[in-house]
């Protein structure tokens, strides 16, 4: 049940509890009572709504930025994670693996916002070894969810 | 000028265009229609699969392939029907690659139907049976199911409708339109009274991927039935592959090698480039088929609590994409409310009716929506079903 309803309120988190509890086949005593587990647990960590921000009239801008940095003795990367997630600009961070180590995205009102916020407070950070920086242009999907250039149903009444 | 009615067949001319056909005709014709009507996945086939596709676009020969289809696909096959439903069939002379199920169905129906044999077709069921038994100067004998039993055929029905005429029973079951499925112990019941007969049983089990909270049990699997049994399945409702026209006839070799006589002869072989998709689908997309099924089985369930709750009963339908509502509370017919639905909502549902008589009274509603769209159209109908309730009660 757990696995099923974390799939459920990932597609659509405004499902009640009610709809959520028929669709898993259990009560709604159980289902608010699991939701309560996952979010005590921290499993579920917040609900938030996902944008189309072309319509929303959000003029911002995305960048994603790629750090190298160099992990520190005992921590690793944590630090200097924790150090870079204060920043409000800064809407996410990952530690990847590959040809970079640490992945962030940021939001600006423009541009030169954004290339401050790089040159003046990422770069400078210690341990900081190169940045990379990418803007968003558009987003086509986001989360599971087709922000621009769904699919219409093409299907049609053919069966005999 | 020619006198075009002298020149056709009888047979074909006294063919009814099928039920559902006027009604979907309707449908397509109407503006902005919030549809439940189709009776195919609105998932996307899974991408290993169109991968194959590709694939052998860019590196096969688009060749004919062996009548009975590729070797290496009715090797799958074979595995599949053993490890999903411990049913055992030779790839080499025991299975036939076909255009989709309704190839398959066309080929079992007309392989063994002599004029004036009796085939026992089972109702409320797709609309295909009837018309090809008809075709062969068979005699199509249809046995109503009944929403008590949960639209499941008993042994007492079956019992019922056999005569020295009977050539074979047709079982579509996980069953569209109903949705009801046939345990084993159903099937037991059925094979009891088929076990000393020389009746042949045609499978259609299109749907049985598609069944929810237990597995599906073919009536092939049944003790003395696999001898009996014409075994029709294919890859449209599992595996999302509607359009790419494949399915697959099981059957002893007596049986299966004069199928694929008529085979050879209308269809040559089923088109090469889904072949090689499908070797992929049956091969490695069991996570794909679950994750669909698990969807499905949460569509399934709001719509039934949904429908019930205003008061258009429905029973739990075990398999498919599909519920299958009574709404005599309304005091409408089946195609009364379908079409009044549609004109005064522009919800599309199927009118019960077009399945067989028995389906009166019931309509069929596909889930093969997402949740968002079902939600839209229950939505409307909750209104509809209010409304009407007010004026006829």
């Amino acid at each position: 049940m757990r696995e099923q309803l974390i799939a459920l309120l990932q597609k659509n988190a405004r499902l009640s509890n009610a709809e959520l509890a028929v669709m898993l086949g259990t009560t709604e005593a159980e289902t608010d009572a699991e939701i309560q587990k996952l979010e005590a647990e921290g499993v579920i960590k917040g609900y938030a709504a996902i944008v189309n921000e072309e319509l929303a009239n959000d003029d911002m801008v995305t960048a994603i930025i790629e750090l190298r940095v160099t992990p520190q003795r005992d921590c690793g990367y944590e630090e200097i994670a924790h150090t870079i997630m204060q920043y409000d600009e800064v809407e996410g961070i990952a530690l990847m693996a590959g040809a970079y180590d640490l992945s962030v995205t940021v939001k600006g009102k423009n541009v030169k916002e954004v290339s401050i916020f790089v040159s003046q407070r990422l770069a400078p950070l210690a341990g900081v070894l190169s940045t990379a920086t990418y803007f968003v242009l558009k987003k086509y999907k986001e989360k599971s969810i087709v922000i621009e250039g769904e699919e219409a149903d093409e299907r049609g009444f053919y069966c005999p | 000028m020619l006198q075009y009615d002298t020149l056709l067949s009888d047979q074909v001319k006294q063919m009814k265009p099928s039920g559902i056909r006027k009604f979907f005709d309707l449908a397509a014709t109407t503006e902005g229609v919030i549809s439940l009507g189709v009776g195919e996945p609105d998932f996307q086939t899974p991408w290993t699969v169109r991968r194959a596709a590709i694939d052998s676009l860019e590196r096969k020969r688009m060749i004919y392939t062996a009548n009975s289809g590729m070797a290496e696909l009715r090797q799958e096959i074979s595995r599949y029907t053993k490890r999903k439903y411990q049913i055992s069939y030779q790839p080499d002379d025991e299975i036939l690659v076909t255009v989709g199920g309704s190839e398959a169905i066309d080929l079992a129906i007309r392989a063994v139907v002599n004029p004036g044999d009796e085939v026992l077709i089972v109702e409320p069921s797709f609309v295909c049976y009837k018309p090809i038994v008809e075709l062969m100067h068979g005699v199509a004998i249809p046995i109503s199911t009944k929403l008590e039993n949960r639209f499941k055929l008993t042994a007492q029905e079956l019992r019922e409708h056999i005569t020295d005429r009977t050539k074979m029973l047709i079982l579509p079951y996980p069953n569209n339109p109903t949705g009801g499925i046939m345990t084993r112990e159903d099937l037991e019941a059925i094979a009891e009274v088929l076990r000393d007969t020389n009746i042949l049983v045609l499978t259609d089990e299109i749907y049985s991927e598609l069944t929810y909270g237990r597995k599906h049990v073919s009536i092939a699997s049944i003790d003395g039935m696999w001898e009996r049994t014409i075994y029709v399945s294919g890859f449209s409702k599992a595996f999302a592959m509607t359009g790419w026209r494949l399915g697959y006839i099981c059957a002893p070799k007596p049986l299966a090698e004069q199928m694929l006589k008529i085979h050879q002869y209308a269809i040559m072989s089923a088109p090469t480039l889904s072949q090689h998709a499908a070797i992929v689908a049956l091969r490695e997309c069991d996570h794909e088929v679950q994750k669909m099924v698990d969807e499905y089985n949460m569509r399934r369930r709001m719509l039934v609590d949904g429908f019930n709750r205003i008061g258009l009963n429905c029973f739990d339908p075990e398999g498919a994409f599909y519920i299958f509502p009574c709404i005599r509370s309304t005091d409408m017919t089946s195609e009364v409310f379908c079409e009044t639905l549609l004109q005064e909502e522009k919800v599309a549902v199927v009118p019960g009716n077009a399945f067989g008589e028995s389906g009166e009274g019931f309509v069929r509603v596909s889930y093969a929506y997402s949740l968002k769209h079902l939600q839209e159209a229950l939505r409307c109908i909750e209104r509809f079903v209010k409304r009407h309730k007010g004026t006829t009660a």
